[in-house]
C-alpha cells in the first residue's frame, strides 16, 4: 500500500516536470528527462532476457538502431514520396512508426533469437553481438539512408491530438508509453509464463526434468524484449530527429546493460532507475568536464561492488518495510 | 509401466552403469537401493533422458523413450523429485508448483494447489513465500508437491528422505503411503529398508551399475542379511 502510494508520488512529481523545468529556468531539463524515460524503455525490456531470463544479450543496441531506422527510413520516403521498396509508402504518423519500428524490432529478434538462443553462456553473448555489428555495418553501408553520417529528420511524428513540436508533449508521450510498457512487462514477468522464464535461469534441467521445453519460451521472450528496445529507438529519433548507425554501435548495448545491473537485474524498476542514473550522470559528468567517463567508471564499480542488487537494492534499504 | 532392461550409461569417459533392469507396474511402489556411487541416481538420470543411455531399453507405457530430450520424457508423464530437492529458490512455493502445472493426460480428478496444500499443509502457510526460505524439509514436500502438479503416470523420487530429521522423515513416508493409496506408482531411491520394506511392493539392488537383487518385501525380510551388506547399512 506505501509502495503504491510512494509510486504515485512519484509518477505525479514526472507528470508535473517539464512545469517544473520552466519554473526553474532550466526547460533543457524536459528533453533531459525524456531521454531517461526512452532509455528506461529500453532497458526495461533487456531486463526482461537480461534479468529475469538470465540470458546476457550484447546486441539489444541492433533492435534499438533498427526501431531508429525504421522510423528514419519511412520519413525519408514520406518525403521523397518514393514507396519504401516501391511497396511501402513513407510516413510521419507516429503510431504508424513505432508500429512499423515494433514489427521490425520483432521479425528480427525472431529470426536472430531462434539462431541465438540455440547457444549457451559465452557463446551466447559473442553472437548476439557479432548479429548486433552485421546490422550496425548493414547501415553504415546503406548510402541510401546516409550510411554513417546518418540521417536528419526535419520533423517529428505526428500524434493525433498532440503537438510533437513541444518539448514536455513529447515528454509526456513518452512517459505515458513508458508507464503502459512497464505494466505490460511486469504482468508478463509475474505470469506463468515469466516464473517458467525466471526458473530456465536458475536451472534449465530442473525445467526440462519438469516437462518444459525453456527454447519457446526463451525465444518469445527475446522477440517481446526486441520490440521494447525498438519502439525505445523509434522514439528517441523522434526525439533528436536524427538516426544513425551510432544507435547500433555495441557500447550501445553495453550502456543499456550498464542500466539494467546498475538499477537492479530482475526488478520491475530497476531498470527505470538505472536509465534515469545513467543518463543524469553522463549528463552531470560531462558537464564538469571532458574526461566523464574516468569518474563514471569508479562509480558504476562501487555500486556493482557495494549495491548487489543495484539501486533497487539500496531503495530498499533506505525504506524500511 | 516403466521397463529398464539391460541398461548403460555414463559421464565422458567413465561407464557407470553396466546392465540395470527393473520394472514398475501401474500402481507399485518400488524401491532402487545399493549404496552411494553405485548408479542409482545415474539410473533415474538415464530414464529422465538427462543422460542419455548408451545401450539397454527404457520402455515407458510401451513406448521406447532412451534418447528422447528429458522435457519429452517428462511430458509422457514422469514427475521427477531430484536428489538434493533443488526447487527453484527465487520463485514463491506457490509459483513453484504452478510454473510447470501439467494435466497432459487429462486425468479426471487432477492435482490442483488445493489439494496439495491438503497433502503438505505447512506449503499452504509458505504460500507467498520464496523458495529459498524453506526448511530442508519444507523444500522436499515443495518438490514433491512440483512433481505431482505435473500429474505423472510415474514419480521418481531420488533420495527423498535424505538429511532430513526424523520427524519430517516419517510426514514424507506417510505421504507416499497415502499417494499409493491414490493409486500413484512410485520409485523410491532410498536407503531406510524397515520404511521401505512397509511402504513397497518390490526392491532392486544395485551393486556396481548392475542389479543383483531383486524381490518382493517378502524376499526382502527373508533376505535381510545380504541386502543389507549389499546397501551398507
Amino acid at each position: 500500500m506505501r509502495d503504491r502510494i510512494l509510486l504515485l508520488l512519484l509518477l505525479l512529481a514526472a507528470i508535473a516536470l517539464p512545469w517544473l523545468a520552466e519554473a526553474a529556468g532550466s526547460p533543457a531539463t524536459t528533453g533531459l528527462a525524456t531521454r531517461m524515460a526512452i532509455y528506461a524503455i529500453a532497458a526495461a525490456s533487456l531486463n526482461l532476457v537480461l534479468g529475469y531470463g538470465g540470458l546476457v544479450s550484447f546486441g539489444h543496441a541492433a533492435y534499438f538502431g533498427l526501431g531508429g531506422y525504421a522510423v528514419g527510413i519511412l520519413y525519408a520516403h514520406w518525403r521523397s514520396g518514393e514507396a519504401f521498396l516501391g511497396l511501402i509508402p513513407g510516413s510521419i504518423s507516429l503510431p504508424v512508426t513505432l508500429g512499423a519500428a515494433m514489427l521490425a524490432g520483432g521479425v528480427s529478434a525472431a529470426i536472430l533469437g531462434a539462431l541465438s538462443l540455440r547457444t549457451r553462456g559465452v557463446q551466447f553473448i559473442m553472437i548476439t553481438l557479432a548479429f548486433a555489428q552485421m546490422l550496425f555495418f548493414l547501415f553504415v553501408s546503406l548510402k541510401a539512408y546516409g550510411g554513417d553520417e546518418g540521417l536528419s529528420i526535419r520533423r517529428r511524428g505526428e500524434f493525433p491530438g498532440l503537438d510533437l513540436r513541444d518539448a514536455a508533449q513529447l515528454y509526456w508521450l513518452c512517459l505515458g508509453i513508458l508507464v503502459l510498457w512497464l505494466g505490460l512487462l511486469r504482468r508478463v514477468a509475474h505470469s506463468r509464463f515469466g516464473q517458467v522464464l525466471a526458473g530456465a535461469r536458475q536451472s534449465e534441467r530442473r525445467m526440462a526434468a519438469l516437462g518444459v521445453a525453456v527454447y519457446p519460451y526463451r525465444l518469445v521472450a527475446f522477440i517481446l524484449s526486441g520490440m521494447g528496445a525498438a519502439l525505445a529507438g523509434a522514439l528517441m529519433v523522434n526525439a533528436l530527429r536524427f538516426v544513425s548507425p551510432d544507435m547500433m554501435h555495441w557500447s550501445k548495448s553495453g550502456e543499456l546493460m550498464i542500466m539494467v545491473i546498475l538499477g537492479g537485474l530482475g526488478t520491475a524498476l530497476g531498470p527505470v532507475l538505472g536509465a534515469v542514473a545513467l543518463v543524469g550522470l553522463e549528463y552531470g559528468l560531462s558537464g564538469l568536464t571532458e574526461h566523464w567517463q574516468f569518474i563514471l567508471g569508479p562509480i558504476l564499480l562501487l555500486v556493482v561492488m557495494f549495491a548487489r542488487g543495484g539501486l533497487m537494492s539500496l531503495v530498499r534499504r533506505l525504506l524500511p518495510a | 509401466m516403466l521397463e529398464v532392461t539391460a541398461l548403460e550409461a555414463g559421464y565422458g569417459h567413465s561407464q557407470v552403469l553396466f546392465g540395470v533392469d527393473l520394472r514398475v507396474g501401474a500402481g507399485e511402489v518400488v524401491t532402487l537401493m545399493g549404496r552411494n556411487g553405485m548408479g542409482k541416481t545415474t539410473t533415474v538420470r538415464a530414464i529422465m533422458g538427462l543422460n542419455p543411455p548408451r545401450a539397454g531399453r527404457v520402455v515407458f507405457q510401451g513406448a521406447a523413450v532412451a534418447g528422447l530430450p528429458p522435457e519429452a520424457i517428462a511430458r509422457r508423464g514422469i514427475g521427477l523429485v531430484p536428489e538434493g530437492r533443488q526447487v527453484f529458490p527465487t520463485l514463491s512455493v506457490r509459483e513453484n508448483l504452478v510454473a510447470t502445472a501439467a494435466n497432459r493426460a487429462g486425468h479426471a480428478a487432477p492435482w490442483t494447489l488445493e489439494t496439495i496444500y491438503a497433502l503438505f499443509p505447512r506449503l499452504r502457510e509458505r504460500a507467498g513465500q520464496s523458495a529459498r526460505t524453506l526448511s530442508g524439509g519444507e523444500q522436499q514436500m515443495l518438490a514433491i508437491g512440483r512433481a505431482l502438479m505435473t500429474n505423472p503416470h510415474l514419480l521418481i523420487l531420488d533420495e527423498a528422505t535424505e538429511g532430513l530429521a526424523p520427524a519430517i522423515r516419517a510426514e514424507i513416508w506417510a505421504t507416499l503411503a497415502a499417494l499409493k493409496q491414490r493409486g500413484q506408482a512410485i520409485l523410491v531411491i532410498d536407503k531406510n529398508l524397515t520404511a521401505l520394506g512397509r511402504l513397497a511392493d518390490r526392491h532392486y539392488v544395485l551393486e556396481k551399475g548392475r542389479t543383483v537383487w531383486s524381490g518382493s518385501s517378502g524376499d526382502l525380510s527373508r533376505d535381510a542379511e545380504r541386502v543389507r551388506d549389499w546397501i551398507g547399512v
